[in-house]
């Protein structure tokens, strides 16, 4: 039952554009002698993306605004979320590099929404997965 | 996360693959990598990947680490995989430490994908490059890498033992100076080919096979430690195990520098080729008597050595172009007259050189190399041709600056002589690619332009005392090749425009402001192509001598200098076509690029007047373009008004030219027409 409500909720993660071919790469990673990888990288990144959050969020404060260093704050934040395969957060994460490219703090204070809300959508979502996931093993 | 924890299992799988000679059974399992990355979860999704490649894992989180375990335990890695972008180092930085140090393969990965990026990656020697996130599939052939290098190394251990390779090098020296003796430019251009043909062989034995592998980075300084080591010796002396002896740099390897020494040897050559074409007017300047220099292709770097050595460039600064361009050549084959690597050298450097190349090829098919590179304007490479044939008019001109300027001719004797623009690109490009972030000459003289390029390299560096011994005008115009002809102008023009005005300053600013001056034009790679392909003329600088004098005239003056030189090139592609022998037009148009650059005030006066003096030289020529030229020439001599007025008559010739050419790179935004 868990093993088919787990494959169900993974193919809807896939379907509804959450998750892309890495988290493919994830998983075929885990096997007998990792048996948890998956979420151990998963807890690993969202551990990890905490502190990103955070670092841009105290950018934004600053007066007068580094693009710069928002850019590059987001650019390592997009390659980690890209290594889990997270790809909403990732196309947000685009999103506001191109925002910080042309200076726009609009722009870049609104993206910024958009991948906090993301970000925490899909952790739910993994979250609950891979719980049913763990159960079905 | 481990850091620093080594399974234990693979050990003894790679201790057996270490010590075996061929690859053993188990390979590539056991390969022992280093992943170097300061995201937690990657680091530990790459650690996992690798560990299921059956692979020795070692991970660390910032690069001083990674550094520490890498000194530690020498031999104890066979691979590094590293981030770009890190907190505490840079990753490419990491790169060129690994490299100098170990001798590691490098690979760096990064979520960044743009194309300057990964061109930086292959440039500072990283062996591949991998796109986060990074897959199974990417990870699984990294052995390859390590094999590659493997090989290399054999190979070049073969190679050290037979001495084949100083062998090859000195059975080409007595052939040099037999052709040398021999009037015949081809002659000598012939043997410097098949010399060149076989230095590149070895050279690309070594870069094909490294292409991947992370090899030595020659900086600055270590160019300099080597050149420091060379000039000791004496070059003649210097052998590869006597060098690398003095120059103790930990990690350097006798191939590493018998690789290295090669390239400089060819750049001597070509410079001291130039300048003895040249009938012996910059016999003082040559100071490492080399072989005739041929083809210029083999000599950029070896010509700033040559610079060097007769003490007129600043050795820091020689070194940087020499390191440069000997970089830079080992990554190219061969500078044949199709500048099939231009591209490639060009590419990561400057764009603008390869602006410089086409104008000179421009030049080359005009006859009259585009002195004007230096001339800070938008060019077409059709007013590149123009230029170029203002150039040749003022080659007349720029004899008299010649002959008070040393330094410039030298240079441009240097530069002008490349027998293929592909080599000048490369070794161009290979110094300039290596040292000379920002410089444009270097990249010019990857371009193609062999002797050029060397000039400009040394006419970067040499800030300090006129070549008087440049080459003097035959030897830069050794052109065998009529693309070399344009293409030497217009490197020339760079170069000597940068160089001699960097003379008195920073080597590099100069450079880069004066090939953004005259770079005006969109640099491209493309352009060196169709300027190769638009090569139709012989370009062989029998003139080279008026040029010669004319550069000098130039350095005297800095900025004069170099435009003089620039002139001196076109002066001599141009000459070369007519066979004739003058500089005239082209140092004078070396001239009034000189002026243009600043100094100009007193070469301005000298150009008008060599213009005057010149005039029948000019008329045999391009008897319209120059009397134009030379017209207007007089009329400027402001420092500005002579780049200008050198434009324009470029541009006022240029008509007719411009369809010879079909170029399409340039764009003379500026010049009047």
């Amino acid at each position: 039952m868990e093993g088919h409500q787990a494959a169900c909720m993974r193919k809807a993660l896939f379907d509804q554009g959450y998750l892309d071919e890495q988290f493919l790469q994830l998983e075929d990673l885990q096997d007998e002698a990792n048996p948890n990888f998956v979420e151990e990288v998963v807890k690993l990144y969202y551990t990890d993306s905490a502190r990103f959050i955070r670092s841009i969020e105290l950018t934004l404060d600053k007066n007068p605004f580094d693009f710069e260093k928002l850019d590059d704050i987001m650019h390592q934040f997009k390659g980690s979320s890209s290594s889990i395969g997270a790809k909403k957060v990732k196309r947000e994460c685009t999103q506001f590099q191109e925002y910080c490219k042309i200076g726009n703090f609009e722009g870049c204070m609104r993206t910024f929404q958009e991948v906090k809300q993301e970000h925490a959508a899909l952790k739910k979502k993994l979250e609950s997965y891979l719980q049913l996931a763990r159960q079905a093993r | 996360m481990d850091l620093g924890v080594k399974p234990v299992s693979f050990a003894s799988s790679s201790a057996s693959w270490k010590s075996a000679d061929g690859v053993p059974d188990q390979f590539p399992a056991g390969l022992r990598v280093l992943v170097v990355d300061d995201d937690p979860t990657c680091l530990r999704i790459l650690e996992k990947m690798l560990k299921n490649c059956l692979y020795e894992v070692t991970t660390c989180n910032r690069a001083e680490v990674a550094l520490k375990f890498l000194r530690d335990n020498r031999n104890g890695y066979d691979i590094v995989i590293s981030d770009v972008h890190m907190p505490d180092m840079d990753g490419f930085k990491l790169l060129e430490h690994v490299g100098l140090e170990m001798d590691l393969p490098v690979i760096m990965m990064s979520a960044d994908d743009s194309k300057n990026v990964v061109m930086k990656g292959v440039t500072h020697g990283a062996c591949d490059y991998l796109i986060k996130p990074v897959r199974m599939e990417a990870l699984k052939n990294i052995w390859q890498h390590v094999v590659r290098k493997k090989k290399h190394e054999w190979k070049e251990k073969d190679f050290e033992q037979s001495g084949s390779v100083d062998d090859v090098e000195r059975q080409q020296k007595p052939i040099e100076d037999v052709d040398y003796s021999s009037s015949a430019n081809e002659g000598t251009w012939k043997n410097s080919k098949k010399r060149k043909d076989e230095d590149d062989e070895a050279e690309e034995r070594d870069d094909s096979s490294t292409l991947k592998k992370p090899r030595v980075v020659w900086s600055v300084e270590l160019h300099q430690q080597f050149v420091t080591a060379v000039n000791q010796l004496g070059i003649d002396k210097a052998v590869p195990k006597k060098i690398l002896e003095l120059m103790n740099v930990p990690g350097l390897t006798r191939e590493n520098v018998a690789s290295h020494l090669q390239k400089y040897r060819l750049y001597l050559r070509r410079l001291s080729g130039v300048s003895q074409h040249q009938n012996g007017l910059s016999s003082s300047f040559m100071g490492p008597p080399d072989a005739p220099f041929g083809p210029m292709s083999s000599l950029s770097g070896v010509d700033l050595q040559a610079l060097a050595a007769s003490g007129q460039l600043p050795p820091q600064s020689l070194a940087t172009i020499q390191a440069a361009a000997l970089g830079r050549a080992t990554t190219k084959s061969a500078i044949t007259v199709p500048l099939v690597d231009q591209r490639n050298i060009f590419s990561f450097e400057n764009p603008k050189l390869r602006f410089v190349d086409g104008q000179q090829q421009q030049n080359n098919n005009s006859k009259q190399v585009n002195l004007l590179h230096g001339i800070p304007t938008n060019m077409d490479s059709k007013q590149l041709a123009s230029l170029h044939q203002s150039a040749q008019s003022f080659g007349s001109m720029s004899m008299h600056v010649h002959s008070q300027a040393s330094q410039s001719n030298s240079l441009l004797t240097q530069m002008v002589q490349p027998p293929s623009r592909t080599q000048i690109l490369n070794e161009i490009n290979g110094s300039h690619a290596l040292n000379l972030p920002s410089s444009v000459g270097q990249p010019v003289l990857s371009q193609g332009v062999p002797n050029a390029v060397l000039g400009r390299n040394g006419i970067e560096n040499v800030r300090g005392p006129p070549y008087t011994s440049v080459s003097q005008p035959s030897t830069v115009v050794d052109f065998s090749r009529s693309q070399s002809t344009e293409f030497l102008g217009t490197s020339f023009s760079l170069v000597s425009n940068s160089g001699i005005s960097n003379l008195t300053s920073k080597l590099q600013d100069e450079v880069n402001s004066e090939m953004k001056a005259s770079r005006g034009f969109a640099p491209n790679f493309d352009i060196f192509n169709d300027i190769n392909q638009n090569r139709t003329q012989d370009w062989r600088l029998q003139d080279v001598p008026s040029t010669f004098e004319t550069q000098q005239h130039s350095n005297v003056r800095g900025s004069l200098d170099v435009s003089s030189s620039v002139l001196i090139q076109q002066q001599f592609s141009s000459n070369q076509k007519s066979g004739q022998n003058r500089v005239p037009p082209v140092n004078k148009a070396a001239f009034s690029v000189a002026d243009g650059l600043g100094n100009s005030s007193n070469i301005g006066q000298q150009l008008s007047s060599s213009l005057v003096d010149n005039p029948s030289r000019i008329k045999a020529e391009r008897p319209p373009d120059m009397g134009y030229q030379n017209g207007l020439f007089s009329e400027h001599f402001g420092q500005e008004d002579l780049m200008t007025a050198i434009l324009k008559q470029q541009q006022g010739g240029m008509e007719p030219i411009e369809n010879e050419f079909g170029f399409d790179g340039y764009h003379l935004d500026n010049l009047p027409v």
